[in-house]
């Protein structure tokens, strides 16, 4: 195949100044946008590196070097030969970063001189000392227009600098900033492991990394990370293709290392971090069942926290003495023979109705019935039932004869919690392989075909709403148990969309992915009203659901931890465009099929 | 043999569904015809046994208050029409349920309690009060219809040709962003609109109804709205172009039509119209929020979907259709039944509507219009 070699630009003035100018304004407002939602002012008290940087600070910062970067991006068409990037490249990222900077400048200036408080609640004297630095005008204006002009530089030098010189700045800087975002846990951590001293040596009083343990650990990591450079990814390959008994054995490793650590963990750590993980395990819970309803048979159930409320309930009602009905007063544990077979009920009666809907159909209407079960146990007319918007208070624990679990003692929900997202990571990873779940996959790639294919689609369908639905409703008993009380407003249509996010941001369709994106969004940034580790971004979480969400579906449909089939399906285009391009030495009428094929699949 | 064990078995899982299927459907009319039997008979006889029988405190309701909620669901209704024209026409264009449409309305009633909050501090909203509606009108206009453009091309475009449920869950996302871009720069608390003038705002009585000036307004104001769009759509050549691309993409662009611009254009009279809508709300219910998108989006979607999606006419007939039956089923079927508290579940009810007319007829009272590669 020819290769064409891309233009070169005669000088490095020779700019694509509208894509440039473009660049820039996308940057400048993404400036000013963060800065008039309040992020920075309100971060600014959470220390990275004591008085020196602040997370604050780092909101604004990361911008303009994301925009340099992606600014300066060649885009590289199929059959063309890529340019060496250089210099030019550079120039492209100093402008975007300087006109980034001038419009902070001109926020600036605006600040100064009207008061639009009124609507813009960010419209602040903070702001404004937050973005001179308390230096005066002039000078915060030149700073910023400076710093975003470096930044944008560094943002585009990324393309430039030898790929060694990439990784181990890249390791640094974010080992770094997860290092301070980890604080709390290292503190708990330490505090358990009789390691005081470690923490005192890392961070500062108020918060934050000390310097002299920003360069020790620094240099710690970018040695560790050019001595690690290509192992990490040749033990993964290695482990990939291994065979049969071996992999077996590398996986039960792994696997008991695993449920060494998350039973041991816990017993170290102090309360915050165990109801942390606590409410970790409770999403991982949900986001399993939600796995398995979208993830698997690709139905968008967007009303999945309806589940959610009938777990919580069930077990409120049949458990607490305070149940304004019927309370009986069951033990947990009979409870929750109960709560699965109201789920059971639930999911038939939710999933029958809209089995037949086409696919968005089915989103909008499970949404309406997630909201219609809220509704109703707000009610008035089942307010003597179920407490109406009162709730019902007074759940008890969980007896378990040698110790009671309850919200008091948040290791022992964890240890709870652990329990069911054992029973459901073991369900669904029998269930991936398995005849059921085969027939998932095929409903969610074609479901024309999979009925073709002999497939009952219907019972394999609800199917999956009442798996997903007794998950869900575990997730629920425990937390009823663990808060000690529910009410309608725990069940927002919120909470079935942030679950949405985990699954989607994790990747769809895989175990591990959904344990990862529980881990990193619910664990740092919280779930809907539970706090995470990094507290300060609790008035933004949704923000930054909303982005991330946009995000993966523009730029990664399959997840950070992709499922292998589900992502041949999601690039399944460009697959066969590569699969047309590297067979070009076959004859004419293979290619033609091939082409077909790729046409007909839209 | 085996073949034939499966097929009496899947035949047998399809019987059990659609009888529970015929059961909810069987179920929610008698519950509908007893209401309603149960509410005629309370207006003909208030100690009827039939009427008392579930609700021996219902006192039915007079010709007066009968005609309030008539009207109250017709304005809101005009409303949810004027936001279901966005979802319909995107349906229509492209396939797929734009779920952020909700946002740009909101977007739309924020606009307009700015720039209404900053004309009433300088006293131009009680002097020029015409003056100031048209200028909030255009403004909520503009910013509505830039939010549903940038929307298009950032979020939307790159997206034209994946799966069905992408752009769908990315509308998801694109909605939680903008509410809460909103939340962190206008601050969470609910913000009243100015109060109407006087001349306005009085009750009159026009063919024995007695309406509030508010209600008459947003009544009017959505008929002139629906005209022009009827006008542009039915009328102008980029309403041609509009038809033409949803009926089938490739062949209106082998006609010399500009598909991504006829797209913009979608999305932009949708956005115009939820700008519309947006200010309406607002000067009728003279509170907004962040969170004001998100239910009146839901059910100008059911509303949509109720009048067939794709459907303009349809569209603005279901909204109306569902904003009275939402304001008039509570007392007229749930009270009689012995329901407390049925103003509570005027939501409910317009989701129960819904799954109604999904379960009776998928394609809307008025027949969905969608190009074949949709029509799934």
């Amino acid at each position: 195949m020819s290769v064409i070699a891309a233009p070169v630009p005669s000088s490095i003035l020779d700019q694509d100044w509208r894509k440039v100018l473009r660049w820039g304004l996308i940057c400048g407002g993404a400036l000013i946008a963060m800065c008039l939602v309040g992020m920075p002012v309100e971060m600014d008290r959470r220390a990275i590196i004591e008085r020196y940087l602040s997370l604050g600070y780092l909101t604004v910062l990361f911008i303009p070097v994301l925009v340099g970067w992606v600014a300066s991006t060649q885009v590289v068409l199929e059959g063309v030969e890529a340019r060496k990037q250089g210099p030019f490249d550079l120039v492209t990222g100093f402008v975007v970063g300087a006109i980034g900077g001038g419009f902070l400048a001109l926020l600036m200036v605006a600040l100064d001189s009207w008061n639009l408080r009124d609507p813009l609640v960010n419209w602040s004297p903070k702001l404004f000392r937050f973005l001179t630095y308390e230096n005066g005008m002039g000078f915060g204006a030149v700073a910023w227009i400076v710093t975003g002009a470096v930044l944008g530089l560094v943002g585009a030098s990324f393309h430039i600098v030898p790929r060694t010189v990439r990784r181990v700045t890249s390791f640094v800087v974010f080992g770094l900033i997860s290092l301070s975002i980890l604080e709390s846990l290292i503190d708990d951590l330490s505090e358990g492991f009789r390691l005081e001293w470690l923490d005192e040596f890392m961070f500062a009083k108020k918060g934050g990394l000390t310097v002299t343990s920003t360069i020790v650990i620094g240099a710690a990591i970018g040695v560790l990370s050019l001595v690690t450079d290509g192992r990490m990814k040749a033990a993964t390959e290695r482990y990939r293709n291994m065979e049969g008994v071996e992999r077996q054995k590398t996986s039960i490793v792994l696997f008991v290392v695993i449920a060494v650590l998350c039973g041991v963990l816990p017993m170290f750590l102090g309360k915050i971090m165990n109801e942390l993980l606590a409410n970790v395990g409770l999403f991982l819970l949900l986001a399993l069942g939600l796995n398995i309803v979208v993830g698997l048979a690709g139905l968008l159930d967007l009303g999945y926290v309806a589940f959610f409320a009938v777990g919580g309930y069930t077990t409120a009602v049949l458990t607490s003495p305070n149940s304004p009905w019927f309370a009986p007063e069951l033990h947990f544990g009979i409870a929750l023979i109960f709560v699965v077979i109201f789920a059971t009920i639930t999911g038939l009666v939710i999933g029958a109705p809209v089995i037949r809907m086409r696919g968005d159909y089915l989103a909008i209407v499970t949404l309406g019935f997630g909201e219609i079960i809220r509704l109703l146990f707000m009610s008035d007319w089942l307010g003597p039932y179920f407490g109406g918007a009162q709730g019902v208070t007074n759940i008890p624990g969980v007896d378990l004869g040698f110790a009671t679990v309850k919200g008091t003692d948040p290791r022992s929900v964890f240890y709870l919690v652990l329990f069911f997202c054992a029973i459901a990571i073991y369900v669904s990873w029998r269930l991936q392989a398995s005849r059921l779940g085969r027939a998932w996959m095929a409903i969610r790639e074609d479901e024309q075909v999979a009925e073709a294919m002999g497939i009952n689609t219907v019972s394999a369908k609800l199917m999956a709403f009442v798996v997903g639905a007794v998950l869900a409703s575990f997730s629920g008993a425990v937390l009823a148990a663990k808060v000690g009380s529910v009410f309608p407003t725990s069940f927002m249509i919120l909470v079935s969309i942030i679950i949405l996010v985990v699954v989607i941001v994790g990747g769809m369709g895989n175990i591990a992915g959904v344990m990862v994106g529980s881990f990193v969004l619910i664990g740092v940034l919280g779930g809907p009203k539970q706090p995470g580790l990094l507290q300060e971004f609790q008035n933004f979480k949704l923000l930054i659901y909303g982005l991330l969400l946009v995000f993966m579906m523009l730029k990664r449909p399959e997840g950070l931890v992709p499922s292998a089939r589900r992502s041949r399906e999601l690039h399944q285009e460009e697959f066969l465009q590569d699969a047309w391009l590297q067979d070009d030495k076959l004859d004419s009428d293979d290619e033609v099929s091939v082409g077909d094929g790729g046409a007909e699949e839209q | 043999m085996s073949a034939h064990a499966v097929s009496t078995k899947s035949a047998r899982g399809l019987v059990a569904v659609d009888r529970f299927l015929t059961f909810i459907r069987v179920f929610l009319v008698t519950m509908i015809v007893v209401g309603i039997l149960a509410f005629i008979w309370q207006q003909i006889d208030a100690d009827n046994v039939f009427a008392r029988w579930r609700n021996p405190n219902a006192r039915g309701l007079t010709g007066d208050q009968f005609k309030g909620l008539l009207i109250s669901g017709l304005s809101q209704g005009s409303m949810y029409g004027l936001i279901a024209l966005g979802y319909s026409m995107v349906y229509g264009v492209l396939g797929f349920i734009n779920f952020a449409h909700g946002e740009v309305f909101m977007v739309g009633a924020m606009t307009g309690f700015i720039a209404s909050d900053k004309f009433q501090a300088n006293g131009m909203w009680e002097q020029n009060f015409l003056l100031c509606l048209v200028l909030i009108v255009l403004m909520a206009i503009f910013f509505s219809t830039f939010t549903a453009v940038v929307m298009e091309r950032v979020a939307y475009r790159p997206l034209r040709n994946s799966p069905r449920l992408i752009p769908l869950i990315t509308s998801i996302g694109v909605s939680f962003f903008i509410q809460n871009l909103v939340l962190g720069l206008f601050g969470p608390a609910s913000k009243s609109y100015p109060r109407l003038p006087e001349w306005l705002a009085k009750q009159r009585s026009i063919l024995t109804f007695e309406i509030a000036g508010t209600r008459l307004m947003v009544l009017v104001v959505a008929a002139v709205s629906m005209a022009i769009l009827w006008y542009v759509v039915e009328r102008t050549k980029t309403g041609r172009a509009m038809r033409a691309v949803a009926e089938d993409k490739e062949i209106a662009s082998l006609m010399g039509i500009d598909v991504n611009r006829t797209i913009v254009t979608t999305f932009a009279i949708g956005g115009a119209m939820a700008g519309v809508g947006g200010i309406l709300w607002g000067l009728m219910f003279r509170s907004v929020t962040h969170m004001t998108g998100f239910l009146p989006g839901v059910k100008a979607f059911t509303s949509a979907v109720v009048g067939g999606i794709g459907n303009m006419g349809g569209a603005m007939a279901g909204g109306i259709s569902l904003g009275s039956a939402e304001s008039i089923a509570p007392m007229l079927i749930l009270e009689p039944l012995g329901v407390p508290g049925v103003s509570q579940l005027k939501d409910a009810v317009a989701f129960t509507v819904l799954v109604l007319v999904l379960l009776f007829k998928p394609s809307g009272l008025f027949g969905e219009r969608l190009s074949s590669e949709d029509r799934a």
